[in-house]
């Protein structure tokens, strides 16, 4: 009894969707990965562009002088650091009040859930350096970061001997808005989460920090420095952060814009902007860098300090200096003259809430990428309960809480009975955990009522696929080249799977798109990109220390790729698997 | 004997004759001239200069405002005539590197922000509603006098606008507009309460002939620097500042008014035609529909300078033929002659000397008068002689501004900013 609407057509048109339902699907998910690779091809590509015109970004000159102050303070800082093994901080301090800043400590310590051995430590311990430049004529209401993140292994002296430098240099100006924080960590992440955690006055990961001595006001922006040698052929920027979080893209843009006026060659994924788009290697080479950029943001790991701020909401990036082979070699004056630019515009922006429209070398505007329509089953007319799915769903979604909690938690326990340090317990715990849930269809019928096992599967799949569909579109809102990811490999496979038909061939595509084999396949994948490939035996054990990594990076820094996969996305994928061996 | 008595008596009768006729063409040509001091109805002069922009990237806009403010002062509208509102500090500004000055001029030849610098309204408080009260008079009783427009029906009014703005409307500060149709009804609100004699209107902002289309009071003349879709762009970025410091249409209105003296007699068709499209970019625009007066009969110095109706001579100048009067005036002036040397206006801002390098012409209006009296009064005096307090001392530099580039090719259009 339509009032409004006419039922009958709407009959119609519900009944045609349902008989056209397969071939919509298809044709939806088709457009959805070739519009995503458009991306990378004319005209959809835009170049890079100041979208905030009224800052003048490129009118100042720019003067730095303090090339051969800055080579002296990181000689002086590679000595001292060699001498006591640890990060000078009385140099350090005594550095920084010569130049002119108010000096601060900070120390820190954290004990790892368990061992790190890609970077060899435990139980961390370290103290942070910051000198503040209060700006000479303004309210301390705001302020900009450069930080130069120092762990043990990396050498980053000539980044500590740019930012001395630097801070002498903006010192003698006047016309700061903002305060400059010059920042040194130790440990590198670490210290820069300890950092932030005490500047903003919380505690998330369970970090302890002595409180912050002085502050200079709400952060605007950051910038991260790592240089490991005296000349530098190009500049690399990357700007994907913890939990695949991107910085306004207008300071990257800024960046490339200095770079471009300063002669330096700045890239991007490693790879530079090509030139050549007529012919289709340059499209070619932007989609390279396109699937380099989904693969660094969906893997969620902060790379680089900058990923620790953008969860505060302060934009920043990092640059790498590279030293390659090549024939131009830029030395420090150059990288300090964009600095110096680059500082005095940062301080001059005020509004910063732009839309996150990606460039060239990267993606196109947020879209969702091909998640189906869940397939529209009408509940078999038997009356299966909904009480009976109850069973597979408490089941998988346990074994993903086990997948959760028990490989940190049970380390001693392995440790003790097999011959295997903690860290590879862990792994192997994960593994044996995600390996048993294979195990578990054979397990749960003997939970099931006579009657709910001849349609039932229907419903369960029903269920699985709205499942699926709201974890897709809430990570999609969050990270969207996770959601993409998962998206154009689980999707197709968890359409496909029912029970009947060939099992073996839907089984192995099931196992392959599960979420601990995708990550094997993008290790691979991202190596390829980087003209770097990788054998079985490196990428098992890439692989291996991944996973290690992933887990520690949630309990370190508060990365949300393990839960959501251990608690999400493994149970769905779960329920599929029952779906499949359902008898 | 009576025929030479005859030729004599006519002799004198024809030498008296022409003497009188002379007498009185030369008071009618002193009555002219007096005529021109009353050939305007107004009798004071007002001004309100508005800057609508804030932050430190809009320098331009308060260059503009500032640099219209000082070409005011030096004709003769003094600080208590003149509203000066200017949304932001930008000497004060941390972001300046050069405190305390705002220069007009790229490699800081030009400071307009002197030492004497008046601001009636400034920071938050220039709002619409601020500047719509001005205009119309509806202040409270606390506000200063230096507030408010204290014009009267024999008052010609200069208004002068920049900022943002767009098809009909002109932004304030990021946060409001006025319309044109505000602007307008405001107008008509003055001239119901007759707060002026004659309004000139001039607005440098993005399609800023959209602002005087509705105009529908009389006595209103208006300039703008863009039609209705055009941008009006800024003129030349200083690097060492590191931002744009003049607005095209206003720096070349600004270079025109240099050459204005309070004596000109350069009028308003003059004035239309400064800043053309190959300059400017952007087409300048003007209405005059309103205006009683044909335009090249309005004298630049009616709106932008001040009425002068005191001229220091020092002799009295008696408009009737009394000649008893004359003769004791000449007898106490003579006593008074030997010692006062005629008194000379001084040169008011040696802006003039600065921009154009023009040499100083003093030119002396004399006439003869019955008593064969020299009245002298010079209209230009060599500087240096008695300076006015309306004199920047800070002038740096000299170097001759001609070399500015012109030509708008040599800008690259992306360095140049917009006032949209």
């Amino acid at each position: 009894m339509g009032l409004l609407s006419d039922p009958v057509r709407r009959r119609a048109l519900a009944r045609l969707v349902l008989r056209l339902n397969a071939p919509l699907c298809l044709l939806s998910y088709v457009a959805g990965i070739a519009w995503f690779l458009a991306l990378a091809f004319p005209p959809l590509t835009q170049r890079t562009y100041m979208s905030e015109n009224a800052m003048g970004s490129t009118m100042v000159e720019e003067q730095f002088v303090g090339g051969d102050r800055a080579r002296m303070f990181a000689r002086d800082f590679a000595a001292y650091r060699r001498k006591s093994g640890a990060l000078p901080v009385a140099w350090l301090e005594r550095t920084m009040r010569s130049v002119g800043l108010e000096v601060y400590t900070q120390s820190f310590s954290r004990k790892l859930p368990f061992p790190d051995e890609t970077h060899e430590r435990y139980m961390v311990s370290g103290t942070n350096v910051y000198g503040i430049l209060r700006a000479p004529r303004a309210a301390s209401t705001e302020s900009l970061v450069l930080t130069v993140p120092c762990g043990p292994d990396s050498t980053n002296s000539q980044a500590v001997g740019l930012l001395l430098a630097l801070a002498a240099h903006f010192r003698g100006q006047i016309y700061w808005a903002k305060d400059i924080i010059f920042l040194l960590t130790e440990h590198d992440l670490l210290g820069t989460e300890a950092w932030l955690e005490a500047y903003h006055d919380i505690n998330v990961t369970g970090m302890q920090s002595s409180s912050l001595q002085g502050r200079a006001g709400a952060i605007q922006a950051a910038v991260a420095l790592e240089l490991s040698s005296d000349v530098v052929t190009s500049l690399d920027v990357i700007v994907e952060g913890l939990n695949g979080q991107l910085p306004n893209l207008d300071l990257l843009n800024l960046f490339q814009t200095f770079c471009q006026k300063g002669g330096l060659l700045c890239t991007l994924q490693g790879k530079l902007q090509s030139q050549d788009w007529t012919s289709l290697d340059g499209p070619l080479q932007g989609l390279q860098t396109l699937l380099l950029m989904v693969l660094r943001q969906a893997s969620g790991r902060p790379h680089g300090p900058h990923g620790l701020f953008l969860r505060y909401g302060v934009e920043a990036l990092t640059l790498r200096g590279i030293n390659s082979f090549r024939q131009y070699k830029y030395d420090l004056v150059a990288v300090g003259k964009s600095h110096h630019t680059f500082y005095g515009i940062l301080d001059a922006y005020h509004a910063l809430e732009l839309w996150m429209q990606l460039h060239e070398t990267g993606m196109g505007p947020e879209e969702d990428g091909g998640s189906p329509r869940p397939s529209t089953f009408l509940l078999p007319s038997q009356g299966v309960g909904l009480a009976s799915l109850v069973a597979p769903l408490l089941i998988s979604q346990a074994v993903g809480l086990a997948l959760y909690i028990l490989p940190v938690m049970g380390q001693h326990v392995a440790t003790q009975h097999f011959p295997v340090s903690e860290a590879e317990a862990v792994v192997l715990t994960l593994l044996a955990i995600y390996a048993a849930g294979l195990a578990l269809p054979h397990n749960t019928h003997r939970m099931m009522t006579a009657q709910a096992l001849d349609r039932g599967w229907m419903a369960l799949k029903l269920v699985a696929l709205i499942y699926l569909a709201l974890q897709l579109g809430c990570i999609i809102l969050t990270n969207f080249s996770l959601g993409f990811l998962l998206a154009a490999t689980m999707v197709p496979t968890a359409v496909l799977t029912k029970p009947h038909g060939p099992r073996p061939l839907y089984a192995a595509l099931l196992v392959l798109t599960s979420p601990a084999a995708m990550l094997l396949g993008s290790l691979f994948l991202w190596r390829e990109l980087q003209e770097m490939p990788l054998s079985l035996a490196e990428g098992w054990q890439l692989f291996l220390s991944a996973l290690a990594q992933g887990v520690l990076e949630h309990h370190t820094y508060g990365s949300l790729l393990f839960p959501l996969l251990a608690l999400g996305l493994y149970p769905c994928w779960l329920l599929f698997w029952n779906v499949l061996f359902w008898k | 004997m009576a025929a030479t008595y005859v030729l004599k008596h006519s002799a004198t009768t024809l030498a008296a004759f022409l003497f009188l006729s002379f007498v009185s063409s030369a008071a009618s040509h002193i009555e002219d001239q007096a005529e021109q001091f009353f050939r305007s109805g107004h009798t004071n002069n007002w001004a309100v200069l508005v800057c609508t922009s804030r932050f430190w990237f809009n320098y331009r806009h308060v260059a503009n405002t500032l640099s219209v403010y000082r070409s005011v002062k030096r004709l003769g509208i003094p600080d208590s005539h003149i509203v000066l509102m200017l949304a932001d500090d930008m000497a004060c500004n941390p972001r300046n590197p050069k405190p305390a000055t705002v220069f007009s001029h790229k490699n800081m030849e030009l400071n307009v922000y002197g030492d004497d610098v008046e601001v009636d309204y400034r920071s938050y408080e220039v709002t619409v509603e601020n500047f719509l009260r001005v205009l119309t008079g509806r202040i409270p009783p606390s506000t200063p006098r230096s507030k408010r427009l204290l014009s009267d029906d024999r008052s010609n009014i200069l208004i002068y606008m920049t900022g943002h703005g767009g098809n009909g409307f002109l932004k304030f500060q990021d946060s409001e507009e006025i319309t044109n149709i505000e602007l307008a009804d405001a107008f008509e609100q003055m001239w119901q309460k007759r707060r002026y004699n004659e309004l000139l209107f001039i607005i440098d902002t993005c399609q800023g002939a959209s602002m005087y289309e509705r105009f529908y009071s009389p006595n209103i003349m208006a300039l703008a620097s863009s039609q209705v879709g055009e941008d009006s762009l800024s003129h030349q970025p200083d690097p060492a500042i590191g931002v744009h410091l003049m607005d095209r249409y206003t720096f070349y209105v600004l270079e025109f008014l240099e050459e204005i003296n309070p004596a000109s007699q350069t009028n308003m068709n003059d004035l239309f035609q400064v800043c053309p499209k190959s300059l400017c970019v952007s087409t300048p625009g003007h209405r005059t529909d309103l205006f009683k007066r044909d335009p090249k009969n309005v004298l630049i110095t009616d709106f932008f300078g001040s009425v002068r109706k005191v001229e220091i001579t020092t002799e009295t100048m008696s408009l009737q033929q009394d000649s008893e009067i004359m003769e004791s005036s000449y007898k106490e002036d003579q006593m008074d002659e030997e010692l006062m040397e005629p008194l000379k206006y001084a040169e008011q801002l040696p802006v003039a000397q600065i921009i154009h390098q023009s040499s100083i012409i003093a030119v002396e209006v004399c006439s003869w008068e019955t008593t064969a009296r020299a009245v002298c009064f010079s209209l230009w005096s060599s500087p240096g002689h008695r300076q006015s307090e309306w004199e920047m001392h800070d002038w740096q530099g000299g170097q001759d501004s001609r070399s500015l580039p012109r030509s708008p090719s040599q800008l690259a259009m992306s360095d140049l900013r917009d006032d949209c």
